[in-house]
């Protein structure tokens, strides 16, 4: 922060004197100040925690995800079955960790697919000064206006067979669904790159770089990118958790994975004609997108405090 | 405003055409045939089968087909459901209404809601009030609704018993009986599309107030000696409103999902429910009605916010 202007004037100099000699990179300064949030640190512990109860769990807890046990249907918690047994006896905290891995993955995998998208789309647009800008934020407007949950729908009804045939029954559903939630929900992604684009393209350091000669993809990769990135990162987080309530939702209408792959969203489906006499069976997994999705939504608003330079923490 | 609405509407037209481009090219890129289940029966010699595959047009290329789907579902024939043995746009047109009327009394809830605790929040921002909302608000969003559909039915349907968790649109009541009755079992489905579109549009509303509450017209109406009231009321929340209306018009997509969903849970006869039913069946061409009419819905709610703003932004003209 030495010799900068200060960001704002509720900035206290004093803070800034003592900060000033102690060079610090930018993803330590981060760390600092997003530690601050502590509702997202807490976000943090909790994802983190289950994170890794959904990788290392099922080695502790080894009990099959499909293993039936008629004398034990419907049981609450208890000793033997910690969060209790489904209709058909099946232990549904192995079932719990099993599809947890799957919505978390689903999740990251989709958010990957829609910010590639988005930066490309979005990075294009920015940098053309001609009409690769206006049309294709004229398609951006249009896929936003789609509603994406019936076409996810259609697509899924429409493309399952042949994408069953190709990567086996698991693996198609799931490059499926990560390419169909990616691939309707890149426009945010693209609009914020976009604009970051606009305003970074005129700055003087983008301007330096190209009276040096700089190629229009060396500007853009490695001089206007990364400093659009902080805003991305934030939109990005969110995503995993629009992801993985669009990838419930569909298991939930027993529209996503089939009836052998517990994910969260199916559980739900399963228990919901059970409500009355085994309200455990819904509450687990639906306790557990809820904390992910909330603890994910927390992390993005720590990352945007700690992000935003011009927000003094 | 005639040529104001009418410049909207002309803007409203290629967004359709897109949505119909986009629509068509996913059910022409599919795979599966309207005479597959031909191909395997003996009985259909492989002639008769180009025979009709050629009197339907399907060997056409696909710009041609476009085209004439095109022209059908202008004219209003959206084919025949394969289920239900009814024409797709009679069947849609019985359970539109539905839907709207969810839909609509959703909406009005979440902004009855988000309005007052948006603009309090933010007229004290930083206030224990306003981290409550603040939280609450991102506890509502971060609740998918079949999640709290599902809580709200173990909470008032099964543990109280206060409302019934079916929705029936066949109600053997009359007069007020059957207002009390509607009433009972809508509460439910709307009360959890309308919370979780609330949390969202509370964040809107304080970010949109807080933009302007510090700008010197404010200031102004205040040096005036006008009543906080009718500054925050008339001066304040006007100009807020102005970017919430877009913000709520993005959310249109996500509202009608999120109706799909609570249609399901509370078996709500609209055409969210229609839809997951004619995907059950493989009723194809409900299948496709029911999506374009969700993607018309959006654009029309999108063409009601372009006109709200007009009203709102006095600096838009209708010229």
């Amino acid at each position: 922060m030495a010799g900068s202007t200060l960001a704002s004037p509720s900035a206290d100099p004093a803070v800034a004197a003592i900060a000033a000699p102690v060079s610090v990179s930018p993803a330590r300064e981060t760390w600092r100040r997003f530690r601050r949030h502590r509702l997202a640190m807490a976000s943090l512990v909790i994802l983190t925690l289950l994170i890794v109860s959904v990788i290392v769990g099922p080695w502790l807890w080894p009990v099959a995800i499909n293993d039936i046990d008629f004398s034990a249907t419907l049981q609450g918690p208890s000793l033997a079955h910690p969060l209790g047994t489904d209709d058909l006896g099946q232990d549904i905290m192995a079932r719990m960790m099993y599809g947890g891995r799957i919505s978390l993955a689903v999740g990251l995998a989709a958010m990957v697919v829609a910010t590639f998208v988005g930066v490309l789309i979005g990075a294009l647009a920015g940098m053309s000064r001609k009409v690769a800008d206006p049309v294709l934020m004229w398609v951006t407007d249009l896929f936003l206006s789609l509603p994406q949950l019936p076409l996810l729908l259609l697509i899924i009804y429409l493309f399952r067979e042949q994408l069953k045939a190709l990567f086996g029954v698991e693996g198609g559903v799931f490059v499926l669904i990560v390419i169909v939630i990616g691939g309707l929900r890149w426009m945010p992604v693209a609009r914020l790159v976009r604009a970051q684009f606009l305003s970074l393209r005129e700055k003087e350091f983008v301007e330096a770089a190209r009276a040096q000669g700089a190629t229009k993809m060396r500007q853009m990769v490695r001089h206007i990118l990364p400093n659009a990135l902080g805003p991305v990162i934030v939109a990005s987080t969110i995503e995993v958790s629009t992801a993985i309530i669009a990838e419930s939702t569909l298991s939930f209408l027993g529209l996503g994975f089939p009836p052998d792959i517990p994910t969260w969203g199916r559980l739900l489906f399963d228990a919901k004609d059970q409500l009355d006499t085994a309200p455990h069976w819904a509450l687990f997994p639906g306790a557990a997108i809820f904390l992910t999705v909330l603890s994910i939504n927390f992390i993005g608003d720590g990352l945007r405090d700690a992000l935003d330079p011009r927000r003094v923490i | 405003m005639a040529t104001y609405l009418i410049r909207r509407l002309l803007i409203a037209i290629p967004s359709l055409l897109g949505i119909s481009v986009i629509l068509f090219t996913i059910l022409a890129l599919a795979p599966g045939d309207p005479f597959s289940e031909m191909a395997t029966n003996p009985n259909v010699p492989p002639e008769v089968r180009e025979a009709l595959r050629a009197s339907f047009g399907l060997n056409d290329p696909i710009m041609v087909r476009y085209v004439r789907w095109l022209g059908l579902m202008v004219q209003g024939d959206w084919g025949f459901s394969f289920a239900s043995r009814i024409n797709v746009d009679d069947l849609i047109l019985q359970r539109l209404p539905t839907t709207l009327f969810v839909v609509g009394s959703s909406q009005i809830l979440a902004l009855c809601v988000a309005l007052p605790v948006g603009i309090y929040a933010a007229t004290r921002p930083y206030s224990v009030f306003d981290q409550i909302a603040n939280t609450l608000a991102f506890v509502g969003f971060s609740l998918p609704t079949f999640f709290t559909g599902l809580l709200f039915i173990l909470i008032f349907s099964v543990s109280l018993d206060w409302f019934p968790f079916v929705y029936r649109s066949d109600i053997a009541a009359t007069g007020w009986r059957w207002y009390w009755e509607m009433f009972r079992q809508a509460i439910m489905p709307i009360t959890v599309l309308g919370l979780f579109q609330a949390a969202s549009y509370t964040r809107y509303v304080r970010s949109a107030v807080l933009d302007v509450i510090r700008l010197d017209y404010v200031t102004t109406a205040r040096a005036k000696g006008l009543g906080e009231r009718t500054v925050t009321l008339r001066h304040i929340t006007r100009n807020a409103l102005i970017p919430v209306v877009t913000l709520v018009a993005l959310q249109m997509p996500t509202v009608f999902g999120g109706a799909l969903v609570t249609e399901q849970i509370f078996r709500v006869p609209g055409i969210g429910s229609l839809l997951i039913d004619a995907i059950l069946a493989n009723d194809t061409p409900v299948i496709m009605a029911v999506t374009f009419v969700f993607s018309c819905l959006v654009v029309l709610f999108n063409l009601i916010a372009d006109l709200l703003y007009g009203w709102l932004d006095p600096r838009i003209s209708f010229g």
